[in-house]
């Protein structure tokens, strides 16, 4: 009940949350400098075609009004058309929204594989040269951005030692119809390993690039967590009672070192959604981050306004599930 | 197998190995060409909309249609489509003979009703093309045989170099009234050397070649076009064979590049430019400032020192290959007569004019550092300039409110080379591309626009060139050029209006 409860609050938050973030970027974006009808001008352009593509685009109309028309319109599912792909915004960014989700995701997979070896491995050997070596190692991820690691690993794995494909999806001379945009998720339903392998060698850099410093604070957090649990009476016991090492992290130790990573997962994955839109460009990869920047440079106004919507809506979604996923693994919450 | 740690190392060495060997080598014979572009496409249609007049996706729909007037990689013009045109005595009519036997992607024909179509549908307000300000000065178009007349509204002297221009493309009457304008978005079809068989939007576009072309079928019989807006990402494309072609990379890249075995680089100067705009505000009102300002800036040496050499210092706003180019214009980098000019005003390096610059920084390649280094030029004489960076949205919105800082960086390009496209639009006032207010150089344009004979049409522009050059109404700096990069295999043609054409590329 409890949990319900405290679901339905956040759903209402949520709410209000995305309602502020529209109004803000509804007025941000038309107040910054930059009119999207300054840049379309031909060269002998009349003040008449000036109102004319005003009018159009529903411009000539105070931003107040400009608001209500497109919030009553984003009520009922419509969010505009873009200026610059002249398509009904919700279909663009519908469209785009899995391949950064699949990226996402890889990159979250990545960090969390990755950053759990790391604390796993400084808290088994702990006080030795292996822990110090994970400790300068995830220092030193992190102390780098994830657009120079994608600069750094187009360099390897892209001109060095060509492993792997430096820009876009999918190739494209590999011949396929997916039915939805979640071609890795499809690939992998129709066993079609030629495209796994291929969808593969598109995204392990991008994803790379984005999992390695959230890796690393994932290492620093959860090796700090388990430092502190290995110290607690319980595990002491375990040890006592003639549990190996190996077994003592990860069966007694770890399911309560892992809580407070976990929320801090969430909230960084939120940040690794946002790093998307560099890392997108960097690997001229086609998801929603790539689009922004190009809506931005256009002053794609439905556009702009519409991508940030839904990357709020995911930022919340995604903390909303980290909230809920605590207070289910948290027994004392649990029964609260 | 037992793994050791020697033989684990031995293995990695052979993968290694074997991964360098295996993966694309520029010495490989090529079958698909693959080439990073720096832009992406945002749609099709290349007749309305923000893209259609976006001059540097003109590629992508030159390769797809055609235009109704080609221009060869010289900007002159060819035959196409149009193979003969021109006005009737008294100029109350255009006329235009279309080429026979051309077919679209679908196999119709493509027939004189399709380019009266095109041209009645581009001079329709209500269509959404944003050079409809030129279409629109005919009407009453025609078919009849192979040839279509129309009657001119206002007579435009420019009206038959648009047909090589923005939005002068000539689509398909038939299939575009069957699909209606999102199926052609969905599916365009052309006459040009090239048919879309593939778009991943922000992603590329996979080309096939057009074997019954009237302009004889394409070498490369399948092209993928990558969208790649990241200069170092483009860098690493051709650098590991990923690509074969690639364009615009920082030049200090493009000379290392192309002195490695297996990569060629072509640089080529296009029909953009590098200037500054001066709105006649504030110190802009007095001559002496604009004219010390100008004389100030050693355009070569910008050149050289921070575009390796590549660009073409200008003194006009023609470059060497537009219509009205006059050499004899000259705006010699005088520091002496700069110091001078801005003495007879009551400036020197004690007591400085101030104002202030804008600049984009990473548009064009150097913006910002070019700006950076003519400050410093302008402070040795007694100029003290502030610099302002926006961003291209910015100035497109000031410029058209003619609210731009005394001095402006921009960029023009202007590909049919006529004077009107550079020098008219970007100085006459009441255009929404000028910030340039004067009368007299009103006066002297207002006639251009309309003048029936060329030859009396050019010395015009060239008149007005000389004036703005001698009252230094704006500043022009320099005529950029292209680099383009491609592996051994591939010979490029570059084309100076800056658009990269597949249809030009062959094997070497």
């Amino acid at each position: 009940m409890a949990l319900l409860r405290s679901f339905l609050m956040r759903l209402i938050s949520t709410a209000i949350t995305l309602f502020g973030v529209a109004v803000i970027v509804f007025v941000v974006i038309r107040v910054v400098p930059g009119n999207p009808i300054a840049m379309m001008l031909p060269p002998g352009a009349t003040d008449a075609d000036i109102a004319r593509l005003q009018a159009q685009y529903g411009f000539d109309k105070s931003i107040f009004q400009q608001f209500l028309i497109w919030l009553g319109d984003v009520v009922q599912g419509d969010f505009g058309t873009s200026i610059s792909l002249r398509q009904p915004v919700s279909e663009l960014v519908l469209n785009r929204l899995p391949a950064t989700l699949e990226l996402s995701i890889m990159a979250l997979t990545i960090a969390v594989l990755l950053g759990g070896a790391m604390a796993l491995l400084g808290t088994r050997y702990r006080g030795t040269k292996a822990e110090g070596a994970v400790d300068i190692g995830a220092g030193m991820a992190l102390s780098i951005p994830d657009f120079l690691w994608g600069l750094v690993l187009i360099l390897l794995f892209g001109v060095l030692w060509p492993i792997f494909n430096i820009s876009g999806r999918i190739s494209p001379a590999l011949n396929i119809d997916f039915s939805t945009n979640f071609y890795l998720f499809e690939a992998i339903l129709r066993l079609r390993f030629d495209v796994i392998g291929d969808l593969l060698g598109h995204m392990l850099m991008p994803a790379l690039a984005l999992a390695i410093p959230l890796a690393a604070i994932i290492a620093q957090l959860l090796k700090q967590s388990l430092k502190e649990t290995m110290h607690l009476d319980y595990v002491t016991l375990a040890r006592t009672r003639g549990y190996s090492e190996h077994s003592v992290i990860i069966h007694e130790a770890l399911p309560n070192a892992v809580l407070p990573t976990l929320t801090l997962v969430g909230v960084q994955f939120t940040f690794l959604i946002g790093g998307t839109v560099i890392i997108e460009r960097l690997f001229s990869y086609e998801g929603l981050g790539n689009m922004a920047i190009d809506a931005v440079i256009n002053r794609d106004l439905p556009l702009i306004q519409g991508i940030v919507i839904l990357f709020a809506l995911l930022f919340t979604l995604v903390n909303l599930v980290v909230d809920m996923l605590y207070v289910v693994l948290n027994p004392r919450l649990r029964h609260a | 197998m037992k793994l050791s740690r020697r033989s684990l190392l031995k293995t990695s060495v052979a993968a290694a190995a074997f991964a360098t060997v295996g993966l694309p080598s520029f010495a490989q014979a090529i079958d698909e060409l693959v080439i990073a572009y720096n832009v992406t496409l945002p749609s099709w249609d290349p007749t309305v909309g923000p893209s259609a007049v976006n001059p540097t996706i003109q590629g992508f729909y030159q390769s797809v249609f055609d235009l109704y007037i080609p221009q060869n990689p010289d900007l002159s013009f060819g035959k196409g489509i149009i193979t003969d045109y021109g006005w009737n005595d008294d100029q109350s009519q255009i006329w235009m003979d279309v080429r026979e036997g051309v077919t679209w992607h679908n196999g119709d024909p493509l027939t004189a009703e399709d380019v009266a179509w095109s041209l009645t549908r581009a001079g329709n307000p209500d269509t959404g093309n944003p050079i409809q300000f030129i279409w629109g000065k005919v009407a009453n178009v025609k078919a009849e045989g192979n040839r279509v007349t129309a009657d001119v509204v206002e007579y435009e002297p420019t009206f038959f170099k648009w047909m090589s221009f923005l939005t002068g493309y000539v689509l398909p009457k038939k299939y575009y009234e069957e699909v209606g304008a999102e199926g052609f978005e969905a599916a365009p079809i052309g006459s040009g050397p090239y048919m879309v068989e593939k778009f991943e939007r922000n992603a590329f576009v996979r080309l096939k070649a057009n074997e019954n072309y009237w302009g004889g079928a394409p070498e490369f019989k399948t092209v993928t076009i990558k969208f790649v807006t990241d200069a170092a990402s483009r860098v690493a494309e051709i650098e590991s064979g990923n690509s074969h072609v690639t364009l615009e990379v920082p030049y200090e890249e493009f000379d290392r590049l192309k002195a490695k075995d297996g990569i060629d680089g072509v640089a080529t100067p296009i029909s953009d430019i590098g200037m500054i705009f001066i709105n006649d505000i504030d110190v802009m009102l007095d001559p002496n400032v604009r004219k010390a300002a100008a004389h100030a800036i050693d355009k070569q040496l910008i050149i050289d020192r921070l575009l390796s050499g590549y660009g073409v210092a200008i003194d006009t706003l023609q470059t060497p290959d537009y219509v009205a180019y006059d050499p004899s214009i000259k705006v010699p980098y005088d520091p002496e007569l700069s110091k001078k000019l801005l003495a007879d005003s009551g400036y020197s390096t004690d007591k400085p004019v101030k104002f202030t610059i804008q600049t984009t920084k990473g548009f064009k390649p150097k913006d910002y550092e070019m700006i950076q280094a003519i400050v410093g030029l302008w402070r040795k004489v007694g100029i003290e300039a502030e610099i302002e960076v926006y961003e291209i949205a910015k100035h497109y919105e000031l410029r058209a409110a003619d609210q731009l800082a005394p001095m402006a960086f921009y960029n023009w390009g202007n590909a049919v080379g006529d004077p009107t496209t550079s020098t008219g639009f970007a100085m006459f006032g009441p255009s929404p591309h000028s910030v340039w207010d004067g009368k007299e150089t009103f006066d002297m344009i207002l006639p251009l626009w309309g003048e029936k004979d060329e030859a009396k049409r050019i010395e015009g522009w060239k008149k007005v060139d000389a004036w703005i050059a001698e009252d230094a109404e704006v500043i022009p700096l320099l005529q950029y050029v292209q680099p383009i990069l491609s592996v051994s295999g591939v010979k490029v043609t570059p084309h100076h209006s800056g658009a990269l054409l597949p249809y030009l590329m062959t094997r070497s």
